[in-house]
């Protein structure tokens, strides 16, 4: 070694404790925040927040008053009927110290009497009759008989032998079911919506039976059954065709893709009209059948549950193969020949290559044809007939014709909460990030 | 010709393919390769190769022609039963698998006991180094990693036949190298034979035993790499394996194996590429680390005047731009040492090389 090297070694080894020392404070001040840094750093992460904030501000608002204040209403309606109670609140007080067999109090006929008449003449009576009629059929047109009759009675005469003139009025009056009707239907919250919704009541002592007419779970089940079939029936007419489009060129693919979209572009009205065209006794389907000779008079295809599935499963087919498609394009076609150069046939490869990794597709595209089908309301009330009827169909007629809303809130609610049960045990078997939308 | 056909395991019989009925994309594909043998097939896109590749897996039928293994033809063999390995650019590894189930689906689908199975697995995946890896899913792997397990499941069934597809396409240069190595390395061992497709030159000669440079189609040249390189067939080869300078000329004698090539720069003598006419235009190429610029101690025998463009520094040498009085550029590789030489701008340069190093195509 030169003695310059040497000394240049030296002076470096020299150096090297201070540099070391140097190198510490440099790399301190490096990686900490001094104060101002750190709140020009709050203020950038405050800003990035607010304007990613602001940038949903509108679908929020949106949201908020188009699908969470409604849906709140909803539950809280299916629980909430202050109706009776606004009416006769001195009656039902009255009613509480009654046992419940036998008849009531005079006191609670005269004071049922005078508030007759105020209904009579602020023309709210017809709600009560309602109200009653649910609970007892046949109420309604008493309450209203019974109001008309009332109307012209003295006040006086009321409060002396109101109770005859309300027993004169109708029989029905003397009944204890009818005042057991008038006092169940006085609380303010009730669950008897609930109960009604799953075929259930209570009977007189407030235990819980089935009703005698069995309507409401039978209509889910088959609502259940009907978005099963239609899931099904959709993966099986959408797995080949979204394979073929993935695989095909994409002039072709596009050129499909029209057709799987056309039933989106056409009104649904019409979609579903052209099912009635074509399937009614008259129609394209029974004509060609008889004219062919396989049948003498026209099958039933229209108006029954085979309907409202056929049609159902058309209108949602789109539903099925655009998510699936999406994922099919992504898997190369390489994944397939690796497995089948390593000896697998191609069924196998499909099998256990393919289907696996289409699987997203498959259950994103199940998710949203299920759910959709389970509340679908348009085509069974047009081509279903009695037979076709799905849940949504009964809860548009307890809103429409029977001016039930709280039962309809009720069967809405429990749609509801069977669809989030069927997409937490979705996320718990099959897992949601396993879905792929698009 | 008994010989041949014994020794022979591979043989593409005038194999041709035609996508629209219409345009061959494959006209008359012939080879014969030896069992162990590393061919690569080389080509600009476009030019046919993986379509050789992909009727030979038989993922694409063959119009017409014969592809035949150890004398059999396998025209009608379907892909599953042909017993070939294959290695995609994108790796295709079953991304639901773990490593060690990739490695497995070939030997599953063989019906090989689990015992069995467990103990291949293990020994293939050290040989490609990823002991440690055998339960991660593919998406936690690297690149080179991928593509190491991808080569160990294309050759855990022990096929008679590998087939690559630029298997090296996805990766960056440093990891490609590592990667070229890595595939030589188990081919030595192994001793499969192999079918390597890619457009990347560097990679074709420094792995192969062989290779066929396809261009529109035909198969140009088929030949080691030493050879494509120093004594490319045609005016396509000469351009596409590695680079190359043409000087136009004219034929003025064609002797013993050499031609006089009359230039803009002044006469020179070359080799003579096959067919070439006794007169005429023709174009001399020349490799620019062939080439030296005077004042040199190297051997030469033709010299040529140019004129100075520029010069560009790359680092490990130094690429010189000179021009022809006509316009044509020549370029010329010099290491980078101390006798680089400096040029002003259209300063007169004179290039020497030897006779030996240049070929004169028509």
């Amino acid at each position: 070694m030169t003695s310059a090297a040497q000394a240049l070694r030296t002076q470096r080894n020299k150096a090297l404790p201070i540099g070391g020392d140097t190198h510490d404070i440099m790399t301190n001040s490096i990686n900490t925040l001094n104060k101002e840094d750190a709140a020009n750093a709050a203020r950038e992460v405050r800003k990035r927040r607010l304007q990613a904030f602001l940038f949903v501000v509108p679908l929020l608002v949106f949201l908020v008053f188009a699908f969470v204040a409604p849906i709140t209403t909803m539950l809280y309606r299916s629980i909430h009927n202050p109706t009776v109670a606004n009416l006769v609140p001195d009656t039902l007080i009255l009613l509480e110290d009654w046992s419940g067999e036998g008849m009531p109090d005079d006191s609670v006929l005269l004071q049922f009497a005078a508030d007759m008449k105020r209904m009579a003449n602020d023309r709210t009576s017809g709600q009560l009759a309602d109200e009653i009629n649910r609970a007892l059929p046949g109420m309604s047109s008493v309450t209203k008989s019974t109001a008309r009759a009332l109307r012209r009675v003295e006040d006086e005469d009321i409060a002396a032998n109101g109770a005859t003139i309300l027993l004169e009025a109708n029989k029905r009056w003397a009944e204890a079911a009818t005042w057991r009707a008038i006092r169940d239907a006085g609380p303010i919250y009730t669950s008897s919506y609930y109960l009604t919704a799953v075929d259930l009541e209570r009977d007189r002592d407030g235990g819980i039976v089935q009703r005698d007419t069995q309507i409401y779970v039978k209509l889910y089940t088959k609502t259940l059954k009907m978005a099963v079939i239609i899931t099904v029936l959709t993966m099986v007419l959408g797995y080949p065709l979204a394979f073929f489009m993935a695989h095909a060129s994409s002039a072709l693919a596009n050129f499909l893709m029209v057709f799987v979209l056309l039933p989106f572009w056409t009104s649904l009205l019409v979609r579903t009209t052209s099912w009635i065209a074509l399937l009614q006794a008259g129609g394209v389907v029974n004509s060609t059948l008889m004219w062919l000779g396989v049948t003498d008079e026209p099958i039933e295809l229209l108006y029954n549950e085979f309907s409202t599935i056929l049609a159902m499963t058309h209108i949602l087919l789109p539903f099925m193969v655009l998510p699936l498609y999406a994922v099919m394009r992504g898997i190369d076609n390489s994944y397939m020949r690796a497995a089948i150069s390593m000896g697998s046939s191609p069924l196998a490869a499909w099998y256990r290559i393919y289907l696996p990794m289409s699987l997203p597709g498959l259950s994103a595209g199940a998710l949203l044809v299920f759910i959709i089908s389970i509340g679908y309301y348009i085509t069974p009330a047009l081509v279903g007939g009695t037979d076709g009827q799905m849940i949504s169909n009964i809860i548009a007629f307890h809103m429409q014709v029977s001016n039930n809303w709280e039962l309809a809130a009720a069967l809405g609610s429990l749609l509801l909460v069977l669809i989030v049960l069927l997409y937490w045990l979705f996320d718990r078997f099959v897992g949601t990030d396993n879905l792929k939308l698009g | 010709m008994n010989d041949v056909e014994t020794e022979t395991f591979l043989r593409f019989d005038n194999v041709k393919k035609s996508y629209d009925q219409k345009n061959l994309v494959v006209k008359g594909f012939d080879m014969q390769v030896k069992e162990g043998e590393f061919i690569t097939l080389l080509g600009p896109s476009g030019s046919g190769k993986t379509t050789v590749l992909m009727m030979l897996a038989g993922f694409e039928s063959v119009t017409s022609g014969d592809i035949v293994i150890r004398g059999k033809s396998i025209n009608k063999t379907a892909p599953n039963k042909r017993n070939i390995g294959m290695v995609f650019q994108n790796y295709a590894l079953f991304p639901h698998m773990s490593v060690a189930e990739n490695l497995a689906y070939p030997l599953s689908v063989r019906k090989m006991p689990k015992a069995k199975i467990k103990e291949r697995v293990a020994h293939y995946l050290s040989l490609v180094e990823l002991s440690e890896f055998g339960n991660r899913r593919p998406g936690q792997l690297s690149g080179g990693q991928k593509q190491r397990v991808a080569l160990a499941r294309a050759m855990i069934f022990e096929p008679m036949l590998i087939l690559m597809d630029e298997p090296l396409g996805a990766l960056d240069k440093n990891l490609r190298e590592q990667m070229q190595f890595e595939i030589t390395r188990l081919h030595k061992k192994l001793g499969f034979t192999v079918i390597y497709v890619t457009h990347d030159q560097t990679e074709a000669l420094s792995m192969s035993s062989r290779i066929a440079v396809f261009n529109d189609g035909v198969v140009q040249q088929c030949a080691p790499p030493s050879e494509l390189y120093e004594r490319p067939i045609n005016a396509f080869v000469a351009d596409f394996i590695g680079e190359n300078n043409f000087i136009p000329g004219k034929i003025t004698s064609v002797r013993d194996g050499k031609a006089t090539v009359h230039t803009d720069g002044g006469d020179v003598v070359t080799q003579v590429s096959e067919g070439l006419p006794a007169s005429g235009s023709c174009r001399v190429s020349i490799r620019p680390e062939k080439l030296f610029i005077h004042p040199t101690t190297h051997a030469h025998d033709n010299a040529l005047k140019v004129r100075f463009t520029t010069r560009i520094y790359v680092g490990d040498f130094i690429r010189y731009y000179f021009a022809l009085p006509d316009g044509t550029d020549i370029i010329v590789k010099v290491l980078n040492d101390l006798s680089a030489p400096e040029f002003e701008e259209g300063e007169e340069a004179q290039l020497l090389w030897l006779a030996t190093d240049c070929i004169a195509f028509a």
